[in-house]
């Protein structure tokens, strides 16, 4: 039956048939995204230095001079030695070490993965619920969207920071004791997750509203083409772009979160120090001089957060068809 | 009008039925808080008494009832770590805490409107792109290492500041001030500075993005055309247009800075709400933290509860549209 609106969905559909043509990276590079990145230099800087971050991080046991994890090779002989360049300063703690003679440099890798990890694991899990949620409800709207919405509601009536505190802390409380340490990452990711899903929830919730009366989904419809495969096949691909621009500043948000709740003394045990971990112990030193046992580890995470934020600005305004 | 308002009080009365929910969760999920209260000598028929007086042999609904009547009547019951009444403890650290937001709020709106506006009026010039880019540094930057950084730099190299505490304070009935003695008032600033970067520059680029709108719009270029002076048009007729979401934003986002607080005090030490909070989550002490929940989402839903209203009756508009 050829009625208008098969023929119209037929048009809109091509552009974001998900096979993937044999050009992908060259249809990539032709791109106006790709074309707007390789003119602005501080997102060009941002990726790189995120790229660099990463692969460090990730080749911690194979570049780091000293496993940090690894007890026997700390040695209280070689404490507070200040970085290279100071005097006193020793090869090959090029950072110098903290009052366990733990050197930074290997410490600030390790605890970077650490933070990583749990960023990226925490975002790709809210994405899941926030997507698979937000989808659902605005496609079916009525009761199920009534009752997520308000969830939602009651969960951004309370501050983020303090929902990670409290699922963190509550989450670590009802662990037995002997998993604590082994599950605090997982506790962590948990906690970020809770408190940041609603904003994805909500983003997929409203492009669904909209998709979901466009003729592309109607035609699907006739077309007895059942409700998750419409959903996840032809309306996510549609609402991807302002998701992943929130993914991308959540990256940052969620690295920022786990910090705070390690600084605060609720996140990563000192075993497994992730930055936020390395900062509240040298917080503890900052009057007695030594100094590179706090600086160092705050630099790396901000070198992190803003190299992750400057991108998720760019993306922002690159995505943005208003700024075209 | 009226039902207006009706319907946004109840609302907000729903949003608070589920936090006291879910404040009220954390019991449930926290342990026995028999065992937590309990000494090692206590036998038995003690503890199913104490659990007899405390209410935990009734059922989850009335359990809740009971909590939602008691938190409403403001009795959050007693601390698990040392005995005395929450509200009481709560309430002798809330000025503390106050006093920290405001001053930060105040700051960050006497800094950031006119930042944003320069941003705004130049455009593209070397010092307003200089400041667009800190301030996604500033943004980037979680707020404990604004505070060990001002004390690193203030305290320990320049040793011109205190690095803990507030000082001296004076007591006006129950509220402690540290804003009338000189050592109060020096040790407010650098806690104050660095509760308020991170909302410097969110007004910043509010305004900054506002002001773009409103130079764009008739009545300036028409106030340009009657020979009105530039600076006139700028920091008078336009900036009016701009401030309403400036201070929607910044009432909304005072809970938030209330919570925020928490992370700021501890790391200057502050005796603020934060800091009870902070020291209740490591002890596990429950009722404190429930206390805490429900006061900070209170102060949080009553403030978009009045924007909300404050909104309606400025603008009919909104009135009719959500009716």
């Amino acid at each position: 039956m050829p009625s208008p609106v098969s023929h119209d969905s037929i048009a809109v559909a091509e552009p974001v048939s998900p096979v993937p043509l044999p050009g992908r990276l060259a249809r990539f590079r032709s791109s106006d995204l790709w074309y707007s990145f390789t003119r602005k230099r501080s997102a060009m800087f941002a990726a790189f230095a995120l790229i660099f971050l990463i692969v460090t991080a990730f080749s911690a046991p194979l570049i780091a001079p000293q496993n940090t994890y690894d007890p026997s090779q700390l040695t209280l002989l070689n404490s507070e030695i200040p970085p290279i360049w100071e005097d006193g300063g020793q090869m090959p703690f090029l950072l110098g070490t903290d009052t366990q003679g733990r050197d930074m440099l290997s410490a600030i890798l390790y605890g970077s993965r650490v933070s990583i990890v749990i960023g990226i694991a925490s975002v790709i899990l809210s994405l899941g619920i926030g997507l698979s949620l937000g989808l659902t409800a605005g496609y079916f709207g009525g009761f199920v969207d009534n009752i997520l919405m308000r969830f939602g509601d009651v969960l951004l009536s309370i501050p983020t920071i303090l929902i990670a505190i409290l699922v963190s802390a509550v989450a670590m409380q009802a662990l037995p004791p002997e998993l604590r340490e082994v599950g605090a990452g997982a506790v962590l990711v948990l906690a970020i997750t809770l408190s940041g899903w609603v904003q994805y929830a909500r983003i997929v919730r409203a492009q669904t509203i909209v998709e979901r009366r466009k003729e592309y989904v109607q035609a699907a419809r006739l077309l007895k083409v059942p409700a998750r495969r419409i959903m996840v096949n032809h309306i996510l691909p549609n609402t991807l772009t302002p998701i992943m621009v929130a993914a991308t500043l959540n990256f940052g948000m969620a690295i920022l979160t786990e910090a705070t709740l390690s600084f605060l003394g609720i996140g990563m045990p000192p075993s497994q120090p992730s930055l936020g971990t390395l900062i509240r112990f040298g917080n503890q030193f900052l009057f007695s001089g030594v100094w590179w046992v706090v600086v160092f580890p705050v630099v790396q995470l901000c070198l992190l957060v803003v190299s992750v934020n400057v991108l998720g600005d760019w993306l922002r305004d690159a995505l943005n068809p208003k700024l075209r | 009008m009226l039902v207006f308002i009706l319907q946004r009080v109840l609302n907000a009365v729903m949003v608070m039925l589920a936090v006291a929910l879910l404040a009220f969760l954390i019991f449930q999920f926290a342990g026995d808080p028999v065992a937590q209260l309990a000494n090692e000598q206590m036998s038995q028929a003690d503890r199913d008494a104490l659990r007899e007086r405390l209410g935990l042999n009734d059922g989850f609904v009335t359990q809740y009832l009971r909590f939602v009547v008691n938190a409403a009547q403001g009795n959050f019951g007693i601390s698990y770590r040392n005995g005395q009444e929450v509200l009481g403890l709560i309430a002798a650290r809330f000025p503390a805490t106050m006093e920290l937001v405001l001053v930060a709020t105040a700051l960050s709106l006497l800094i950031g409107i006119p930042l944003g506006v320069l941003t705004a009026i130049h455009r593209g010039r070397w010092f307003s792109e200089a400041l667009q880019f800190t301030s996604i540094i500033g943004v980037s930057l979680p707020s404990f290492v604004v505070g060990i950084l001002l004390i690193l730099v203030f305290s320990v190299i320049l040793g011109i500041m205190p690095a803990f505490g507030r000082g001296e304070v004076v007591q006006l009935g129950w509220w402690s001030t540290g804003l009338l003695t000189p050592s109060g008032r020096l040790a407010l600033v650098l806690p104050a500075i660095s509760l308020s970067l991170y909302q410097i520059t969110l007004i910043m680029r509010l305004v900054r993005a506002e002001m773009m709108e409103v130079m764009r719009s008739d009545f300036v270029k028409f106030a340009r055309a009657r020979g009105v002076p530039r600076w006139r048009i700028q920091y008078i007729h336009a900036l009016k247009n701009c401030l309403m979401p400036v201070i929607t934003m910044t009432a909304m986002n005072m809970g938030a800075l209330i919570a925020f607080a928490l992370i700021t005090e501890t790391v200057f030490q502050w005796p603020g709400m934060g800091m009870l909070f902070i020291q209740a989550v490591t002890f596990i002490d429950i009722p404190v933290m429930a206390a805490y929940l429900c006061i900070i989402s209170f102060i949080f839903v009553a403030l978009n509860t009045i924007v909300d209203i404050t909104y309606a009756v400025i603008d009919p508009r909104l009135r009719h549209a959500t009716r």
